[in-house]
This record gives C-alpha cells, sequence and structure tokens, in this order.
C-alpha cells in the first residue's frame, strides 16, 4: 500500500471537468520533461554552475529563473552548464531564443535576470553586458 | 511542493532491472540526500527506453542527456559533474559508431532519428508508479471524452475509421472485431487483454504494461464502453513479476481516482479489470485458448466460429485484443482517425513495435511508422550488423514467421507486405542473423519451440511438428536425403493447411521459407555433407595437419572418447567415427596443428 | 428450416442452412473419413473438436483446408471433397498418427474392430514415411479397464464420455505438444480416481487405447477344471446385443442361441440374470412401499426419494461423488450380486456343492460389473459371490474361439431354478426399465388389485431425465428417470437442494441403460443400434407369459423355501448391501 501514494487516499475524479482540472494541476510536474523533450522551440537558459559561479551566486540566478518563468509563463527550460571559462564575470548565463542564436550575460543578479526576462526573452531587445562568445560547443559543431 | 530543477529518468524495465537499474535509483537517492540536493533534482523509476542494447539508460531532463550503460559506481559521478557541476561525463554518452562521437541527445541517435513512439508514447518518459505523471501525459482523457461526448457507436465508428489492425500478429480490424461483439446482445460481456506474449525474444508488451499501464487499462474501459462490456480481464503470463505488479499498482490508483469502478467520471458507465495468471503457454496467445484457460480448462484452442465475439468466456461475448493494439486506442480517440491513418500504409495504418535482437548492434525495443522499410529499421535504427558481419537473414513474426533476405530489405513493413514475401508481421519480434547463422538450424530451432508449444490437438500439430523436427536433426547430423527434402516440403504443406489454429497453420513457415530462400544450404547440408556457417557441430570434421603435429599427445590426453590416437612424437589422427567434435583437442593444440574443416 | 444453395465436387444442391459440411456430404452418399467426430444422435451427444483433421475438405476462396465436421455450410459455397490436395492431405494425417502409434495391430484387442485400422485401410495407406520417436506411457490395469495409451490418438472422445455425459471428471487431455494424451490427473492410475467403470470410454475408443480386462481365460480354466461346477448368468442386454458380434442385425433377439452357445462352451448350469432382477423388484420394491407408507404417516426420519442401485456405476459415482446421500438409495443389491449370493447358498445347497467348488460367471453388458464382483463386501471369506463377470464382447469372443458362429445354433431355454424369469426382469436391460418393472410390482402389491396395463409408456423413451407420476389407485407416484450419470447429477443436486419430489428416482449410468453398456458391441457412433437393442427388450417383455416380478414362479418358491418374505432378516443379510464415503479415498500421489 505504502507504494501506492505513499497511503494517501486519492480523491475520486468525478466529471470531465474535473480530470481536465486534475490534469492541468499535474501537468506542470511534468513541465520540465515535456519541454526538454523539445527544446528548441523554446526559450533556454543554461547557468553556468561551476564553483565559480555558485561562489558568485549562480544557485539563486537559477532558482530566480526557474521560479520567475514559471510565474510570467514563459515555457522555458532552464539547465545548469558547468564553467563558461567567463569565471571574472559570474553569474555568467547564455541566453538562446528559439530559432537565434546564443547570447551570453555576465554579472547577473536578480535585477538584471528580471531585466533579462523582461526585455530580451519577452521582447527580443538586447540588455547589457553581453560577452562575447569565443568557443565552439561539440553540441552546435 | 518542490520545485524540482531537475528530472533523473532510471530505467526500471526488466532489462535494465537486471542490470542494476534498481542501485542506480537506490545509489542516485542516496547522493542526493548526502548532497542536500533532494529536494531540488527529482528521481524517476520510468519503463523502458527500448534501447536495451545499451541498458541500463539513465536520462537527465530537462537538459536531455542520455547516458548509457550506466553502472551503480556511475552514480557519484553523474551528481558531481552533471549535477552540480553542470558537466555532462562524457564517457557515459552514447558513442556513434559512425564517426565516434559522443551523442548526448538521444533524438539525434540513430536508434531513435526514425522512430515514431505511438504506443510506447510514455513508456521511458513517465513513472508508472504514479498516475498523476500518467494524467499529465493525457491517461484517461480519451475515456472522458467517450464517456461524456460520444455514443458507443461513435468509439466504434472511430476505431474502424483508424484502421488499427490487432497487433498480437493476426492483423485483424479491431474495430471490426469491437463492433461484432457490441452487436451480440448479451447481459454480460467482457473485455480481455491477451497479455500472453510468448514469441521467443518478444518483449513488446511487457514494456508497455511496465511502462505505461494506464494507457491499456483505459483502452480496456473505452472497450468496455463500446461493446457493452462492463467486466475486464488482463490475461498475463506470470512470468512478467514486474508488469504484474505495476498493472496491480496502476489498477489500484485508477479505482481510486474512479477510472475504473462504479458509475466512471459520473457517466454512470461501471467497469472494472480483473488479473488472470497465465501459465506461459505460447498456445494461450491464441484467443480461443486462452479463453479456455482463463475458464480453468486445458489451454487449447477450439475452432472458429463461434468467435469470442458471439461466445467467449463463460460462453459469453467477449473482445480479445493484446497489450500493443489497446495502447494505440486512446491516442487515436484524443487525435482522432484522420490523424491516425496519416501515419503508416494504406491498409495498415499507425505504428508498430518491434523487438529487435539477434546479431545487430543495437538489440532493442523500437516503434516505426508502417511503411518503414527493413533496411531502415536493420542498419539504421539497428545499427547494422554487429562485429562488421554480412547480413544473411531478418526472421519476423518469431516461430510462426519466415525468413527474410537481402532482396526483402526494401519492403515496406506493413501486415501485407510481409505476408506476400514469405512471412508475417506476428506480434513484432525480428531477429537478425548473419553469415554464421545456419538457415537449417534456425529453421530446427523455431521447430523445436513449436513442438514444445504445440497444445497437441490437432494431429497434423501435434505429430507434424515433432516429425518436421526430427527431418531438420537428420538433414543438421548430416544425416538427410534428397527424399528427405521432399517430405519436409509436403509435411510442412499439409501441417500449414490441415492444422486447428495459427500456431499449426504457421508453424512451418520458417522450414519453407529457409527452404525457398536458402535452398542451397538445404542441399549442402545433404548432398555435400557440409555446414558453410559452422554450426551443425555433426558436419564439422577436425583434422590433425600431420605436418604441424608435434605427437605431444596433449590432444589424445584430453579426447573424452578416445577418438585421437598415434604414436608418441609421431603425428596423431582423430578417427571421425568416434569425434563427438567437443572442440577440446583444438583448444589443447599448442601447434595449430588441429584444424576445422 | 431456411435452405442454402452450396456445391459438393461440383454437384449444386440445396442443404439445411447452419448444417456441416460433413453432413450435408454424407446426406449425398459422400463418405468423408472422420475419426475423432463422433454424434451419437438418439443420445443427443455431439463430439466435434475438429482434432483429427482426417476430415479436411478443399472449399474455394479459404486459404486453408476446412475441417467438414465444424464447418458450416453458407449460400453459395463451393466444395471438393476428394481433390488430390485434399486427398494427400487426409493420407498424410494419417501416416503422421500411424507413425506414433503402435504396431501391434494382430493381436490388440480391437484388432477388426479398430477405426484407425478401418481408416487406414480405406485410405490406402501402403507405407509410413514420416518416422520418428513414438509415445511411451505407462500401462494402467483397473478391475475393469486398461488403458493402453501408447494407443491413443488424442480423439478425446472418452474424455467428452467422462466429462461431459458422464461428469466423472476423469479422464482429460495432459501435458501438450507430442507428449499430450488423455489421462487422469497427473497420469495416475484410474483405480486411485473417481473412476466409475462405466465404460463409456471404452464404449467410444477407436483404438485399442481403452479396453477391458479380459476374464475369458480364466472363464475357460474354469470350465475345463472337473472339480468345479460353473454356472453362468446372462444380463437382460445381453441378448439384444450380441448378436451384433456375428454379423446380425442390430436388435435380433439371440436368448435361445445364446443359452445354446454357453451350455456347449461347457457351463454346467445356464441362468438368467432376470431372475435375480426380479428378486431385487421384490426387496426394492417393499423397501420402496415401506419408506413410503411411513413417509405417508409423517415420519421424518424416512428418506424419499428411494434411489435405485442396480447400476454399480452409478453406485460409485454417488460414492464417490455424493457421499453425504448414501443413505437414500435402495440397500438391495443389483441382480448380478443377487443372483451370486442365492446360487452360492440356496443353489449350491440345492444341488449339492460346496461354495469353493461352485463358479458364479456372469455375462454383463457392462464393465462396472467386473469391478463390483471383486468389491469385498460381495465376498464370503474372500470367495466372491460372482466369480467372473465378462462382456458381451468377451462372451461373443469365447463364442469365436471354441464354436465359431452362434447363427447356426439352435434355440434352448434356461435351466432352472434361477432361469425362470419375467418380462419385468428382462426390461431392467433398457433406461426406465427398472422403475416400469417396481411399478408393476410394488402398485399391485400397494393396491391389491391388478394392473389393468402393464406398458408404462411414460417411463419409456431416451430422453436424458424423464419424470411421470403415477396413480397408485388414489395415490399420486412421483418417479424420475434418469440416465447417464450427467442426468444423474441433475437429480442429485436437485436432492441435496431439497427441491426434489420424486418418490423414486431410477438411475442407469450408460446413456440408453444397460443396452448401451460399456461391455456391449461397439456401436461406432452409430446410436440407432442403442434404440433398436432397447426395443428387442421390450418385444422380450411382451412376449413373456408372466411379466411381473412378484408371479416368478421360482421368485415365489425362493421366498418359501428359503428366505421367508421380502425384507425378513435372512433376505436383509444375503440381499442387501450398504455404501461407503469414497470422496476422501481418491488421492494423488506426489
Amino acid at each position: 500500500m505504502s507504494k501506492i501514494f505513499g497511503g494517501i487516499k486519492m480523491a475520486k475524479i468525478k466529471s470531465l471537468a474535473d480530470l481536465k482540472k486534475k490534469q492541468d494541476e499535474v501537468r506542470s510536474k511534468l513541465n520540465l520533461r515535456d519541454k526538454a523533450d523539445n527544446p528548441e522551440s523554446l526559450v533556454q537558459i543554461k547557468v553556468a554552475m561551476a564553483t565559480c559561479g555558485i561562489a558568485s551566486g549562480a544557485k539563486e540566478i537559477m532558482e530566480f529563473f526557474v521560479n520567475e518563468l514559471g510565474k510570467r509563463n514563459i515555457d522555458a527550460v532552464v539547465t545548469q552548464t558547468g564553467c563558461m571559462g567567463y569565471c571574472y564575470a559570474e553569474p555568467t548565463i547564455e541566453v538562446q531564443l528559439p530559432g537565434q542564436e546564443p547570447v551570453v550575460y555576465g554579472y547577473v543578479d536578480s535585477k538584471k535576470a528580471d531585466k533579462i526576462i523582461e526585455l530580451y526573452i519577452k521582447k527580443g531587445e538586447l540588455v547589457d553586458g553581453i560577452i562575447p562568445q569565443n568557443y565552439e560547443t561539440i553540441d552546435n559543431k | 511542493m518542490a520545485n524540482y530543477k531537475m528530472h533523473i529518468l532510471v530505467c526500471g524495465g526488466t532489462g535494465c532491472r537486471a542490470s542494476q537499474s534498481e542501485m542506480i535509483l537506490d545509489n542516485l537517492k542516496t547522493e542526493l540526500e548526502t548532497k542536500g540536493l533532494s529536494d531540488e533534482i527529482q528521481v524517476i523509476q520510468t519503463g523502458c527506453f527500448g534501447f536495451c542494447e545499451k541498458g541500463p539508460i539513465v536520462k537527465i531532463m530537462p537538459d536531455n542527456t542520455f547516458y548509457v550503460e550506466v553502472t551503480p559506481e556511475d552514480v557519484k559521478e553523474i551528481i558531481d559533474e552533471h549535477i552540480i557541476k553542470g558537466r555532462r561525463v562524457n564517457r557515459l554518452l552514447y558513442v556513434n559508431p559512425d564517426n565516434q562521437e559522443h551523442i548526448a541527445d538521444s533524438k539525434h541517435m540513430g536508434f531513435y532519428k526514425k522512430q515514431l513512439r505511438i504506443a510506447l508514447r510514455n513508456c521511458g518518459f513517465i513513472d508508472p508508479e504514479n498516475i498523476d505523471e500518467a494524467i499529465a501525459k493525457d491517461a484517461y482523457q480519451a475515456l472522458g471524452k467517450a464517456l461524456v461526448e460520444m455514443s458507443p457507436d461513435q468509439v466504434i465508428a472511430v476505431m474502424k475509421d483508424s484502421g488499427l489492425r490487432g497487433r498480437g500478429g493476426g492483423g485483424f480490424p479491431a474495430g471490426l472485431k469491437w463492433e461484432f461483439a457490441a452487436k451480440n446482445a448479451s447481459d454480460q460481456k467482457y473485455v480481455v487483454c491477451n497479455a500472453d506474449e510468448g514469441d521467443p525474444g518478444a518483449f513488446m508488451d511487457r514494456s508497455i504494461l511496465e511502462g505505461d499501464p494506464h494507457s491499456v487499462l483505459e483502452a480496456m474501459a473505452l472497450c468496455g464502453y463500446s461493446t457493452g462490456a462492463n467486466k475486464g480481464l488482463i490475461y498475463i503470463r506470470a512470468e512478467y513479476p514486474l508488469a504484474i505488479e505495476r498493472l496491480k499498482i496502476a489498477m489500484k490508483q485508477a479505482e481510486e481516482y474512479g477510472f475504473l469502478g462504479k458509475d466512471i467520471l459520473g457517466s454512470g458507465f461501471d467497469f472494472e479489470i480483473e488479473l488472470r495468471y497465465g501459465a506461459g503457454a505460447f498456445v494461450c496467445g491464441e484467443e480461443t485458448a486462452l479463453i479456455h484457460s482463463m475458464e480453468g480448462e486445458r489451454g487449447e484452442p477450439t475452432v472458429k466460429p463461434p468467435f469470442p465475439a458471439e461466445s467467449g468466456y463463460l460462453k459469453k461475448p467477449t473482445n480479445v485484443n493484446n497489450v500493443e493494439t489497446f495502447a494505440n486506442v486512446p491516442v487515436i480517440l484524443l487525435k482522432g482517425a484522420e490523424w491516425y491513418k496519416s501515419i503508416g500504409t494504406e491498409k495498415s495504418s499507425g505504428t508498430k513495435v518491434f523487438a529487435l535482437a539477434g546479431k545487430i548492434n543495437n538489440v532493442g525495443l523500437i516503434e516505426v511508422p508502417m511503411g518503414t522499410t527493413l533496411r531502415e529499421v536493420i542498419f539504421e535504427i539497428g545499427g547494422g550488423i554487429k562485429d562488421g558481419k554480412k547480413f544473411k537473414a531478418v526472421q519476423t513474426g518469431g516461430p510462426s514467421g519466415g525468413c527474410l533476405t537481402e532482396k526483402h530489405l526494401d519492403t515496406p513493413i506493413d501486415f501485407d507486405n510481409l505476408i506476400a514475401v514469405g512471412s508475417m508481421m506476428g506480434s513484432g519480434g525480428m531477429i537478425v542473423m548473419d553469415e554464421d547463422d545456419c538457415m537449417v538450424s534456425m529453421a530446427k530451432f523455431y521447430l523445436e519451440f513449436t513442438v514444445e508449444e504445440s497444445c497437441g490437438k490437432c494431429s497434423p500439430c501435434r505429430i507434424g511438428n515433432k516429425r518436421l523436427y526430427e527431418l531438420l536433426t537428420k538433414i543438421t547430423e548430416g544425416k538427410g536425403t534428397m527424399e528427405d527434402l521432399d517430405l519436409l516440403r509436403n509435411l510442412s504443406e499439409v501441417i500449414k493447411d490441415t492444422s486447428l489454429c495459427g500456431l499449426g497453420q504457421t508453424s512451418p513457415n520458417p522450414v519453407l521459407s529457409t527452404m525457398s530462400n536458402f535452398w542451397d544450404e538445404y542441399i549442402e547440408h545433404v548432398t555435400d555433407k557440409k555446414c558453410s556457417a559452422g554450426q551443425c557441430a555433426a558436419l564439422k570434421q577436425y583434422i590433425i595437419d600431420p605436418e604441424a603435429c608435434v605427437g605431444c599427445t596433449a590432444c589424445a590426453r584430453v579426447c573424452p572418447v578416445n577418438a585421437i590416437s598415434g604414436e608418441r612424437k609421431m603425428p596423431h589422427e582423430i578417427n571421425q567415427d568416434i569425434c563427438i567434435k567437443c572442440n577440446a583437442c583444438f583448444e589443447k593444440c599448442k601447434f595449430n596443428a588441429i584444424s576445422i574443416n | 428450416m431456411a435452405k442454402v444453395n452450396i456445391s459438393i465436387d461440383g454437384r449444386p444442391l440445396q442443404v439445411e442452412a447452419g448444417t456441416t459440411v460433413l453432413k450435408a456430404a454424407r446426406d449425398q452418399g459422400i463418405t468423408i473419413p472422420t475419426l475423432c467426430y463422433m454424434e451419437l444422435e438418439d443420445l443427443c451427444i455431439e463430439h466435434n473438436p475438429g482434432g483429427c483433421r482426417l476430415c479436411t475438405v478443399e472449399v474455394e476462396g479459404r486459404n486453408n483446408l476446412a475441417p467438414s465436421c465444424v464447418t458450416k455450410v453458407w449460400e453459395g459455397m463451393s466444395i471438393k471433397t476428394h481433390t488430390p490436395r485434399v486427398i494427400n492431405a487426409r493420407k498424410t494425417v494419417m501416416e503422421l498418427i500411424l507413425s506414433d502409434h503402435p504396431f501391434d495391430c494382430l493381436i490388440c484387442a480391437k484388432n477388426g474392430t479398430c477405426d484407425l485400422q478401418k481408416m487406414a485401410q480405406d485410405l490406402g495407406i501402403r507405407e509410413i514415411h514420416y518416422k520418428g520417436e513414438q509415445s511411451t506411457y505407462k500401462e494402467d490395469y483397473s478391475p475393469s479397464i486398461i488403458r493402453d495409451i501408447n494407443k491413443c490418438i488424442m480423439c478425446r472422445r472418452c474424455e467428452t464420455m467422462c466429462n461431459d455425459v458422464q461428469t466423472c471428471g476423469v479422464l482429460s487431455g495432459i501435458y501438450r505438444g507430442f507428449e499430450a494424451v488423455v489421462a487422469p490427473a497427473y497420469e495416475q492410475d484410474l483405480e486411485k480416481s473417481p473412476c466409475t467403470y462405466c465404460g463409456q470410454c471404452v464404449a467410444v475408443c477407436p483404438t485399442g487405447a481403452l479396453t477391458e480386462v479380459d476374464h475369458t481365460n480364466k472363464v475357460v480354466r474354469a470350465l475345463a477344471d472337473p472339480k468345479k461346477t460353473v454356472v453362468v448368468q446372462t444380463a437382460p442386454a445381453v441378448r439384444a446385443a450380441l448378436g451384433e458380434e456375428f454379423g446380425m442385425e442390430p436388435g435380433t433377439l439371440v436368448t435361445g442361441k445364446m443359452v445354446s452357445a454357453l451350455r456347449r462352451l461347457g457351463f454346467d448350469q445356464v441362468f438368467d440374470t432376470d431372475f435375480a432382477a426380479d428378486l431385487t423388484i421384490m426387496e426394492e420394491g417393499t423397501e420402496l412401499l415401506g419408506r413410503l407408507s411411513k413417509f405417508l404417516k409423517g415420519d421424518k426420519s424416512v428418506k424419499l426419494p428411494i434411489l435405485t442401485s442396480c447400476c454399480p456405476a452409478w453406485v460409485q459415482f454417488f460414492e464417490h461423488n455424493f457421499p453425504e446421500m448414501k443413505d437414500i438409495p435402495s440397500t438391495a443389491k443389483s441382480p448380478q450380486q443377487m443372483f451370486g449370493t442365492i446360487a452360492k447358498t440356496y443353489l449350491a445347497d440345492k444341488i449339492q456343492v460346496k461354495r469353493e467348488d461352485l463358479v458364479v460367471v456372469s455375462v454383463m453388458p457392462c464393465l462396472s460389473k467386473k469391478y463390483e464382483a471383486q468389491r469385498d463386501e460381495f465376498k464370503v471369506d474372500g470367495n466372491p459371490d460372482v466369480d467372473y463377470s465378462i462382456s458381451t464382447r468377451e462372451l461373443a469372443h469365447l463364442i469365436k474361439q471354441s464354436i465359431g458362429d452362434l447363427k447356426n445354433l439352435p434355440d434352448e431355454d434356461f435351466d432352472r431354478p434361477m432361469g425362470e424369469s419375467t418380462g419385468a426382469g428382462v426390461i431392467f436391460g433398457v433406461t426406465g426399465g427398472v422403475i416400469e418393472a417396481a411399478v408393476r410390482t410394488a402398485y399391485e402389491v400397494h393396491t391389491g388389485k391388478d394392473l389393468p396395463k402393464l406398458d408404462f409408456e411414460e417411463l419409456r423413451g431416451f430422453d436424458g431425465v424423464r419424470s411421470a407420476t403415477i396413480d397408485f389407485d388414489g395415490l399420486p407416484i412421483n418417479i424420475g428417470i434418469a440416465h447417464g450419470l450427467g442426468n444423474a447429477r441433475k437429480l442429485l443436486e436437485e436432492i441435496k437442494r431439497g427441491e426434489s419430489h420424486y418418490h423414486a428416482i431410477e438411475i442407469m449410468a450408460c446413456p440408453g441403460g444397460c443396452v448401451g453398456g460399456g461391455g456391449q458391441p461397439l456401436h461406432h457412433g452409430d446410436s440407432s443400434i442403442i434404440k433398436k437393442r432397447a426395443a428387442a427388450i421390450y418385444e422380450e417383455d411382451k412376449g413373456k407369459a408372466i411379466r411381473k416380478s412378484h408371479m416368478n414362479p421360482e421368485i415365489i418358491k425362493l421366498y418359501e423355501d428359503f428366505l421367508g418374505e421380502p425384507m425378513s432378516e435372512k433376505a436383509h443379510h444375503l440381499l442387501h448391501t450398504s455404501y461407503f464415503d469414497k470422496k476422501k479415498s481418491t488421492f494423488i500421489e506426489s
């Protein structure tokens, strides 16, 4: 029994409307996987999370993006990545809008993150603090 | 509620569990606990990913990293490197055999590129033990839609329009079957799910039940609604403990939510499901035999008509479909018949799941649109033949199917095309053979299986298959005659022509198709007493090269039947009449003086 | 009945919708070979598993061959019954069956009466191309039946008889594939199973897989022993069937020739089981009336209905399946055993032969009688009341090996005293006959009046379960009749549920009663033969001067000289028995 919902008795779903409501409720739990399955059509944000990044607050920034993008109803994939090599500018993030080249921002704090969401992600306007990219990843080879 | 940043999916299919995927799961959880990451990273056990060749599989979301052949010891590195530092563990990535490059995203792997997963849509994606995940992926939406918005006839109409054909082997239109059951009035009707998957090497149905049990439960309820049945039975082989466990959990959860039981979704429709265990008899995949087995009778088929739709379980109208057929149903109802028909070929719509096995690089479970060619399946998805050997044949349809060769490789796979070239779809087994496989032995292997699995009810199958097997044995032992080949062919045809059920009607197929495609091999065994593939032990000859032999006597001493004689320091000789081809002398000889002919 | 148009071998014709190809062809005079198929039309028993695959035919538009026994006709169907493809398939299948069958035809018990042999002959099998391993199973000897299942061809006829008709559930398919065979569960011996030895499996077995235990040699030895006096009793149903073994028309009565043959075989006295049947009526009828009058007076300890107890397979059946009801059947021994007891007491005394020097042989249409004869309660100091029970078929063998033919023998009469019998005793051989005989006597004893009419048509017939109410001068007596143990089970379940309204029930294990017994000449699926035997039995009854048991002068004398009166202490001691709970005695050896 413990395997079944940890012993919590579930409420019956009594109508199709209930079922739809239930689906909306549980869908968010799988959002992350759904999006990952189809990242090209979504906003992809990679947060550099090496020691240097974490030390300068990358974790908090990642948290901020995950929560805020959810709140502002933006379909996005937030992943962590290793050191991008811009340790001087940590925390750094890479943002890729669907069909566009990725852009790297440095010195991201919550204020800047907010700006990135509102201006770059929503409207496509570049925000200050872009770091020119100078390497290639295996992925885009 | 924890707001997870990452999901780690661990394959919980039977194959991966056999390679310690459960320990990987445990280690992941412990490691995350120790690192204080339990609230950020969710670990989920899913059903089969299909790529069993490379199991255990661990997939990390959202950055879509597909780790292969993971061991419990790799867990620490995955957490430290990937989860914490965000660096992919390259050594655990799949390596593209063509260019030795690492591939992280499964979508870019040859194995997955050409696949289209409908029946397997949720396998390897959701936690099969959590109904909420299934609901998030549309489980029970089709049932809700049907109960609220559609009449039973409309459901059947969609099924008929979709062109979905039975995936258990027969290829009978599922909608038509439902209609028959619906039309026969009765106080009680049944829906039976045939989960008695019995082909050697096949595990399509098992994987669906392990990975997405709700798809089957929902489809059964839909079938019940449209045919007027309120009782469902799943006949599952007892050798599928994990599938049984997951089904039980799924049934319990579905009952608690009210998707099974009384007054489903307030529609007034009742439907309950019960599990019945089979003891693993191949013939019980035949629907009348299955029904008899469920009734507590001997598991043997009866002549149709009457069809189960007329007189089935307990003589009541019964609709029997197999697991894969059912798994397609909810999607068809949600997306519509037109959508489904747009996939596949004209007469075989949709996709088909195959279990790829044999001498192929990517052994595993795949789902492709009907019409995909054998070449695409074997060489693109399957990654070609192992160890760079030459492709020789592919057996489709399991023991009931036939052997197809090079010249059939561009045949688009569907029910009718496979029959046209002398094989059949079967339930989806696909075994690939290379140049080292002897086709006579292959036919013998399948016959051995059917001899074992025949129920014994009708004479041609009971005795005929045994005689076929004996004739094939005689040939592989080099004792066959040309007359035996005539007998083999005649007997095969009579068994096909006269047997009672599908088992006997198809059991000679491996013989007939190898005879027509590899006649030379039969001749070689009979007239030259030779097996080019080197598989028939009795036809091998161990010979000592007198030039190379130094007379050390090592071979004579190791020979278990004293077939080797010779003076010390003089060349030895093997008596072919006594030799049992055990290979012991060959292994023992330090001077490479023994060769196999 | 709706008709459909079909064509058989190019000839267009109209046949009844719903009929099978096999029947349609047979009606056209085309015999399609069958092995597993069996239809006992008059007994409403059809066995068509479609398993042997000998009856296949070509049907236009169908990929494979169709088994004609289970393929129904449809409008426009075009059938070909003997194309090269069909003949080749039949011969190949036949060769396959023969390839897994012992080749000891010449010394097989079924030599000459074997369906498999006949089919091989008809199909002209001259060579077996497919040779290989043959199945080997252990032989099983029970008191009545020998199972040599190396000869089993999986036609499953016995299974239908045992499970569907008799509901004994002893024989069923076990193992699978090449090893598949019909046997008791876990391949147990019959003796450890709830087998009733009714012999219906033997009656339908097309090969020598199921045969009777043969006692003819023992009889021959006893006849040759100068120290022994050998007497024989012949059951009523034997005389109506024995002629078939000598090529006579079914239903030919050979009573006189049979007596003559037995005498020539060397039996010292040739008696009639009918005599004992009359004696049974005296005891059973009295028991019925006794129970009935107590019941009518309100005695709650009395159990009704009373059930007949002449049939040993039936006795075995309730001992195994309904032991909780073992107080309900009459305690009267069967006629065979009553005969044995009286022969070894009354007769032995009369002819001055010591019990151990008197050999009682019975000729029975039955195989269960062999088992009954060796039950412990029918022995005195180890000496059985009936020494050897042989079947109608065994008697035919005895005659053939010793005298040759039966046809040309003169008619002779039974010896006295135990050869005297009435028409009531004769009809014991057919379903409904025992109760009719009982009614003839019980009515007259109870009412003190003569019956106006002796033929109770309402008790006759072949329906599996029949019921009739007989007016005993104002007292309606409800009679139930069942033949076939499956039908008996229905009545027993009814009694168990307390829903039975019968006062008396007759039960015969074999369909048709003893005329259809497991020891009779083989009917080879033609159930009309059984009906003809029944007709012959009623004909013999009609021709008898005395047709009521209580009017049998030798019976009257027997009571006067020896037993006193029916149900007397002596009669009780000699002519009644008790039953056992055998439910627990059926066990599985691990």
